[in-house]
């Protein structure tokens, strides 16, 4: 069939059809100078909402591949703090959450679930809203805290300059994602460069990435999320390979900055405290999320309730999520993908979150991009 | 107090009933079908003298909130079911209501949603002959329920539209942009009405589209894109006719305010429910002449955004070329649609 004979040209899309033709004419010489197959990973959700919204998959050349790698934040809290959370939730104390999280499967359940059996389970926006409904309640509350660089420094904020109120207590399920993408590195892998997450850099500061090029010898950028964003930083990352030098380059200048937000880093180090973390089916990473300082203790929702779960479950069954977190799988290998797993019922965290990489796939139709290409080439 | 508010008597079917209904119905004017029984009768049903063909849609309106920027649940109640007619190709003639309140609502609530679901009727010379009034116990039910059955006839050289009727080689045509309703409730559901600005929820019958349409000919398939927005009429076309669609994001006409609120609130605005919206498969041959007879008669927006095809891998899929140039398929809407949109 001729799909092709459709489209036609606009002037909006000529700039990404410009950077496209780039891309492939790069890709052809890197693959005479025997790159077969050169693997970009990105570490955000947002990123593969771009990538997999905008069809951006379906324009790289077949010597391409652009990958998901561990950038949904409630993908990786593990089942343990789920069930923690439930727990609370249950016999302790009115839990808040994100939205993304509330369904997010814990060992026996997800908050969803608990909640229509009775547990307390109130959804927010952020923790402001945390903090707003905590003063209109004498009741024991707990806000369940996940999130990366991005969410953490409010709380933080709101901590070091002691403005939580004495009934609120926090869940810390915060994680830290430079140490997700060193251990990633640091074990054998296929990965050609790094797309930087957009978000987690205007806190951290697009330095922070640049461990990669000079530990790890490979191109990172740090990208935006218009498509255009991500395909400039595909072309950069490709040329980098040609030229066989690799550097830290930051195309999102319009939003970070080279040394990210100081304030709130600021306040990161002053509430917190890195700490080894496990992640949903990955387990410990080095210096990966923060606990509370000592100082800041009697917050701490784990301390206050004295609350005891068991071991956790993280994956059920053949469940590939762990391995789609780490860039090793996409959706598709997985054999629960589409069929067993929905959203309407997941089975893994990935396919709840909007972040989440089979959610993301699922909604877009991202499974089918393969095929649609072949078909149209 | 019990004057300006809604009382359990009120849906009880004695004399409260009865004068609190004449009062609200008492602006109808088309009351019944030629010299059949309607309204003012309070028989048990309503009598329909013709012999024709008929189409009959029936839907219950628990949009929340029941006041919007463009409507209310009443218009919404009249224009749902006319358009769901209209849409199959017949001319709507006469309409069913029942209404079920919450004790204690306002009486002048009442009244509004009541006077905007019997201006739609009557402005698109549909009789209104019967229905039923019902009030339930506070917190029984959230404020007001509306349903609405709408009749419409076929005449005989008319074909009937159903949602399996695209061809290969047809146009889509979208007769406006998209997302308008879906786009505004949901700004409200989430408290953000200050971002609404001045967009306006499309809610308004479509029975001039379907005039002209229907005068030019040559349509396969139409439908209201109303819960699940385009993304979900035009699975239904690909999937109910075993075709390949093929859609360019760049044609389709989306107002500015719609793409602004869809992105800060991280949804789809193709998946946005209209409310006064056609999407419709058609004669290639006839598809420039409609659209340009559309934009003269005032739909200004009326494009084609894509076509059909028949390719075996691809039947019963969407597939979208986006604004980026890249392609991929535009799936159902599922999860995160707001409920209670219409």
């Amino acid at each position: 069939m001729s799909i092709r004979d459709f489209w036609r040209p606009f002037q909006e899309r000529k700039i990404a059809e410009k950077i496209a033709k780039k891309i492939e004419e790069i890709a052809l010489k890197l693959e005479k100078a025997g790159h077969d197959k050169i693997k970009i990973m990105h570490v955000c959700g947002t990123h593969e909402h771009t990538v997999t919204y905008y069809g951006l998959r379906s324009l790289l050349p077949k010597n391409v591949e652009v990958i998901a790698g561990p950038g949904c934040p409630v993908c990786i809290v593990p089942a343990r703090e789920i069930d923690e959370a439930i727990e609370l939730a249950k016999n302790h104390a009115k839990v808040f959450t994100y939205g993304d999280m509330y369904r997010v499967p814990g060992s026996y359940e997800s908050l969803a679930q608990a909640k229509a059996k009775g547990a307390d389970v109130t959804v927010v926006y952020g923790f402001i809203d945390a903090i707003r409904l905590a003063k209109e309640t004498n009741q024991d509350v707990v806000f369940f805290g996940v999130g990366f660089e991005t969410t953490a420094p409010t709380a933080a904020s709101y901590i070091v300059n002691e403005k939580i109120p004495k009934n609120l207590h926090i869940l810390m399920s915060y994680r830290i994602t430079v140490p997700a993408v060193k251990y990633i590195l640091n074990v054998e892998h296929d990965l050609g460069g790094i797309i930087c997450p957009g978000h987690v850099s205007t806190i951290i500061g697009a330095g922070s990435w640049s461990f990669i090029s000079e530990t790890y010898g490979l191109p990172a950028v740090i990208a935006g999320f218009e498509p255009i964003d991500v395909l400039l930083a595909i072309y950069e990352i490709l040329t980098q390979i040609l030229d066989g030098k690799a550097k830290t380059v930051n195309e999102y200048r319009r939003v970070v900055k080279w040394e990210g937000n100081i304030t709130a880093k600021e306040y990161l180090r002053k509430a917190f405290l890195v700490t080894d973390r496990n992640w949903r089916g990955i387990g410990i990473i080095p210096e990966s999320g923060w606990v509370l300082k000592e100082k800041y203790k009697h917050l701490d929702a784990r301390e206050k309730f004295q609350i005891k779960v068991g071991e956790g479950i993280d994956i059920k069954g053949n469940c590939k999520c762990a391995e789609i977190i780490l860039g090793r799988a996409i959706p598709t290998d997985c054999p629960y993908f589409g069929k067993a797993c929905k959203p309407e019922h997941p089975i893994g965290a990935c396919m709840v979150s909007s972040e989440g990489t089979c959610a993301i796939w699922y909604k877009y139709g991202g499974h089918l991009i393969r095929e649609l290409v072949k078909e149209t080439e | 107090m019990s004057n300006d508010r809604i009382i359990l008597a009120h849906g009880a079917g004695g004399r409260e009933s009865e004068n609190l209904i004449k009062k609200l119905f008492q602006e109808v004017k088309l009351r019944k079908i030629d010299q059949g029984v309607g309204l003012d009768e309070f028989d048990d049903g309503a009598f329909i003298p013709l012999r024709s063909r008929f189409v009959a849609s029936t839907d219950s309106y628990t949009v929340d909130p029941i006041f919007f920027p463009g409507g209310n649940i009443g218009k919404l109640a009249a224009v749902g079911s006319i358009n769901d007619v209209a849409v199959m190709g017949a001319e709507p003639i006469a309409a069913l209501d029942s209404i079920v309140v919450e004790e204690g609502f306002p009486i002048s609530d009442l009244k509004k949603i009541i006077g905007s679901m019997v201006n739609i009727f009557e402005s698109e010379n549909v009789a209104l002959i019967g229905g039923d009034f019902k009030v339930m116990p506070r917190e029984k039910i959230d404020k007001i329920i509306v349903t609405t059955t709408v009749l419409g006839i076929l005449d005989d050289q008319t074909k009937i539209i159903l949602d399996s009727g695209a061809k290969p080689r047809d146009k889509i045509i979208v007769s406006g942009t998209v997302g308008e309703h879906g786009a505004v409730i949901t700004a409200l559901r989430m408290g953000i009405e200050a971002e609404i600005g001045e967009l306006r929820s499309d809610c308004e019958p479509i029975t001039g589209v379907m005039k002209i349409a229907k005068k030019i000919g040559g349509i396969h398939a139409a439908k209201d894109p109303t819960r699940g927005g385009i993304a979900m009429a035009l699975n239904e076309f690909a999937e109910k006719a075993n075709v390949t669609i093929l859609i360019d994001e760049e044609y389709i006409p989306i107002k500015e305010e719609v793409k602004a609120l869809s992105d800060m609130l991280g949804i789809d605005p193709l998946a946005l429910a209209c409310e006064g919206r056609v999407i419709m498969a058609v004669n290639p041959e006839i598809a420039d002449e409609l659209v340009s007879a559309l934009r003269k008669a005032g739909y200004r927006d009326a494009t084609i955004i894509g076509e059909v095809k028949k390719d075996e891998n691809w039947n019963g899929f969407v597939i979208l070329r986006t604004i980026a140039g890249g392609l991929r398929i535009l799936e159902k809407p599922t999860g995160e649609l707001t409920p209670r949109i219409c």
